[in-house]
């Protein structure tokens, strides 16, 4: 059943976005890096309204600092601010790198960033030790693109600014995309039992879900190091998740700069996409998949068996960032849910096909594909639509409860639950937590809705 | 402490202590670098047009501010619930060459048609300050076309801080006060201004006021209504919370209709019942004072044993406030006090120099009151000043728990009523269930002597 309105125009308006700005992914990105500050140049809002988003998310601190322009900057340029705001971040963050992104503000004044950074580290005269720290710095225009486009784009600016051409070594960069702290302490773990010395990049699974310390940490603890960042130039190869061409920036730069070997694979999550994934790994460590890695699989069809017959046939919408809802968009049709819509609030080409490509022979229906939708556009489909339950960030709830269909909440924000921060997507593993959660829902759904209250489902 | 203080900022922080004479400097624009806790003019402006529900409030710019903006009070509604959409223009690249004039325009014309409100609130953001589009004329165009008041809200981000987004939101309502009817109102009305009805708060007011005989005509903005704005005009007096956010309308009444204003405060028994007095007094009924000073030993009566119990438990404990409106700090102390706690911290994020004078006066010897903090200075006074309990937003709630600190969320998000009577008894709960969560002895901060007392 493909829905009429699926023909109907664009609307001109926004109403309940499906996206955030670019400066947001890039805080996020710039949080895991280590010691690094975020820096906002721009309006003090941006920076303020940034902090509350992730922090209802991630419940961690998230500091992020901002060059709180007013109205005579944005006449005469907002530079001198620049400058003594990074050296207050500086001096009393004692940071190791500054994260320094653009906001639509200062890229419609037209602000010279790099040439005011040049200047900046000219000038500057420092507190302490003096050391001047690594300064990144990215243009996020807000209006440009989404959140998801802004993380790539800090990505690919760290490693075009810090990484350089070196010794060959043996390690490997892994550029993950936008996962939680949880998928990231993964990696790590799988490239471990690899034996494969692995530089994430981001890495904030620290610094955003630290543990309890005895004192504020000013500077949280964890991020990629700066010295592993700037050795990223001399790995083998570099695996880039996801589909989207800003998905692989950074591990193109490195190709082309440092001749890094650059592997694009989807976001290891469902089967297929974690089969892609362990065998680059295999490759990558002249080894088979360990077997704890190996019983993980196992144990996940066996799973995907067992758990068959409450999923098969059922409809599912979901939406987010591109590459996350491809991701899922294989993983459900995999386990026998037709994903019925698959939306998102960016645009990048080639989303259509790709959804197509990752479902094909798998479903029964045709997959209606939305790009640049909002949510007031998903709602109007998903009543047509008629899901059995959706799939996403906590922003679709409001669809879930007046459609009663459960919503499985993944990804990022999740500003409605608790622990958004620890859960799981990637890998075997990641599968398996994802389709406890898929069956349960609906078990749960039919549990309430049944006048017998079941003891046994 | 001097590493942790800025030095632009020393002026923005003052410590009560001996014949040291007040002085504070304050409403300044954040210093950069700083991380300071405060948004910017166009969050001012949305905080307070939010809650009126049967508007539009369409975001004429990049789509973060919307994104950030969507459905995050806890603002309800008795009917209309448009508020809880986030509209957007969503300006994009070609935009910013062209102009968003045309997008605005489409934008309204199809927003108004499908959603029907009474009016519509547009919000100017930092770009379209700087892209030069003429939002009166496009405002004024699409009223006429549409039948319906559409308001530019001048609300560009940089153009000052919170407070100054106070004031657009103020101009913009302004615009609507008057151009109703006032007839049936009766003598012994009521505006209440500066009330958000977060979990129904302004329902309990409003049901106190009834029961003293008076009647309210527009709320100001929580459960708000555009007709209702419209005929404001016509109550005897306008009761103002929260100053900050909207006096500059109270005063702006006052000017034009000759509408009185009194400062009122919902938030603790001494301020809620302090309030429902000087209305009464205002009215100079005897009746009305009579079932005030009723209502007041009924509601009492109702909380006072429980909050007795919870008092046993939180006696000399010590707390800290940042909240938004320094007006907000001067009842928490009173309300703190009548647990028998002691605040020892005490800032916010949009205070005046009168303001911060108040607090100093209420404050005991020690209190450090603090102008637009930041994560690192609020840090430092909570572990020195030891406090037990921090009372904020969302963005102050890490650094509490961070630090092994309790919490109580005072701000736009909370889900629970804690003005009036009852209000003073959720929050006594609140900061009881935080202050005494057994949480805290294992938290590192705390565990050694905990976990050593119980080894000996």
């Amino acid at each position: 059943m493909k829905s009429n309105l699926a023909e109907k125009r664009d609307y001109v308006s926004s109403t309940n976005a499906c996206k955030a700005c670019m400066p947001l992914g890039a805080c996020l990105a710039f949080k895991g890096v280590e010691g690094c500050v975020p820096f906002l140049h721009g309006s003090q809002g941006c920076a303020t309204y940034m902090r509350r988003y992730a922090i209802s998310h991630f419940r961690e601190p998230v500091d992020i600092a901002s060059s709180s322009l007013g109205e005579g900057e944005a006449v005469f340029g907002g530079g001198p601010n620049l400058k003594q705001g990074l050296v207050n971040v500086i001096n009393k963050y004692q940071a190791k790198a500054v994260g320094i992104a653009t906001t639509c503000l200062t890229e419609t004044i037209g602000d010279n960033v790099p040439a005011i950074v040049k200047e900046f580290v000219a000038e500057a005269v420092l507190d302490g030790s003096g050391e001047m720290p690594s300064l990144i710095h990215v243009s996020t225009p807000s209006y440009a693109a989404t959140h998801m486009e802004g993380f790539h784009a800090a990505v690919q600016a760290t490693v075009a600014q810090l990484a350089e051409p070196c010794t060959r070594h043996n390690g490997i960069n892994i550029l993950s995309g936008l996962i939680s702290p949880a998928d990231i302490r993964y990696l790590y773990e799988v490239a471990g039992d690899f034996g494969i010395k692995a530089t994430l990049l981001p890495d904030y699974s620290r610094p955003l879900d630290a543990p309890a310390s005895a004192q504020y940490e000013i500077l949280p603890e964890g991020g990629t190091a700066l010295a592993d960042i700037k050795i990223m130039g001399g790995a083998k190869a570099s695996l880039a998740f996801g589909w989207t061409p800003d998905s692989q920036a950074a591990g193109r730069d490195l190709q082309e700069r440092c001749g890094v070997s650059l592997h694009g694979l989807g976001l290891p999550i469902g089967l297929r996409n974690s089969d892609a994934f362990f065998s680059a790994m295999e490759e990558l460590g002249h080894q088979e998949t360990p077997e704890r890695h190996a019983l993980e699989r196992g144990r996940y069809l066996d799973a995907m068996v067992d758990g068959h017959k409450y999923l098969s046939g059922k409809r599912a919408v979901v939406y987010g960032e591109q590459d996350l809802v491809i991701g899922l968009a294989s993983f459900l049709a995999e386990i026998g849910v037709q994903p019925v819509l698959c939306a998102s609030g960016g645009r990048t080409a080639g989303f259509r096909e790709k959804i197509l490509e990752v479902t094909s022979g798998l479903v029964r229906e045709e997959v209606q594909v939305e790009a640049g939708a909002d949510f007031y556009r998903i709602a109007e489909l998903s009543r047509e639509l008629a899901p059995d339950l959706l799939v996403g960030n906590s922003k679709g709830y409001s669809i879930s409860r007046e459609l009663e269909a459960p919503l499985v909440r993944v990804g990022f924000p999740i500003h409605d639950r608790f622990g958004g921060q620890r859960l799981l997507h990637l890998g075997y593993r990641g599968a398996q937590e994802l389709f406890d959660r898929l069956v349960n829902a609906l078990i749960a759904k039919k549990q309430n809705d049944s006048s017998v209250g079941y003891g046994y489902i | 402490m001097d590493q942790v203080i800025f030095k632009e900022r020393k002026d923005q922080i003052f410590e009560k202590g001996g014949d040291k004479p007040f002085r504070i400097s304050c409403d300044k624009q954040s210093l950069a670098g700083a991380v300071s806790q405060r948004a910017c003019l166009f969050c001012g402006s949305r905080v307070v047009l939010y809650p009126i529900a049967d508007a539009l409030h369409l975001i004429h710019g990049p789509i973060g501010c919307a994104s950030y903006t969507w459905d995050i009070r806890g603002a309800l509604s008795s009917g209309p619930e448009l508020h809880r959409y986030s509209f957007c223009t969503d300006l994009g690249e070609t935009d910013v060459i062209f102009g968003g004039e045309t997008k605005l325009t489409r934008a309204l014309d199809e927003l108004i048609p499908r959603h029907q409100p009474k009016a519509a609130f547009v919000y100017s953001t930092c770009m379209v300050g700087l892209i030069g589009d003429d939002l009166q004329a496009v405002c004024r165009k699409a009223g006429e076309k549409h039948g319906i008041p559409v308001i530019p809200v001048m609300s560009e981000g940089f153009k000052g801080n919170k407070r100054a987004g106070y004031y657009a939101a103020c101009n913009a309502m302004f615009q609507l006060v008057g151009t109703g009817e006032t007839e049936g109102i009766p003598p012994m009305s009521v505006n209440l201004l500066g009330d958000f009805n977060l979990a129904g708060e302004i329902w309990i007011i409003r049901e106190y006021l009834e029961r003293m005989g008076i009647s309210v005509v527009a709320n100001i903005t929580g459960d708000g209504r555009v007709d209702d704005l419209r005929r404001a005009h016509g109550a005897a007096l306008n009761l103002v919370q929260c100053s900050g956010s909207t006096m500059e309308l109270a005063k702006m009444m006052q000017e034009g209709y000759g509408t009185p204003f009194m400062r009122v405060s919902y938030l603790g028994a001494d301020d809620m019942a302090q309030a429902l007095y000087d209305v009464a007094d205002f009215f100079k009924s005897d009746d009305a004072m009579e079932r005030a000073k009723e209502l007041v030993r009924e509601e009492l009566a109702r909380i006072y044993p429980r909050l007795k119990e919870l008092r046993k438990d939180l006696e000399g404990k010590r707390a800290a406030l940042y909240v938004g409106g320094a007006f907000k700090a001067f009842s928490l102390i009173k309300a703190f006090r009548l647990l028998g706690m002691k605040v020892v911290l005490a800032g916010s994020q949009t205070g005046t120099v009168e303001d911060y004078e108040e607090l100093a006066s209420i404050s005991e010897p020690g209190t450090v009151i603090v102008d637009d903090a930041n994560p690192l200075e609020l840090m430092t006074y909570l572990i020195e000043k030891e406090v037990d309990v921090f009372v904020g937003g969302v963005k102050e709630r890490p650094i509490a728990f961070k630090l092994g600190i309790g919490f109580c969320d005072h701000n736009h998000e909370r889900k629970l009523a804690l003005e009036g009577f009852v209000g003073m008894l959720n929050f006594a709960e609140e900061i009881h269930a935080t202050a005494m969560s057994p949480v805290w002895r294992f938290t590192p901060r705390k565990a050694r002597p905990f976990l050593e007392e119980v080894a000996a």
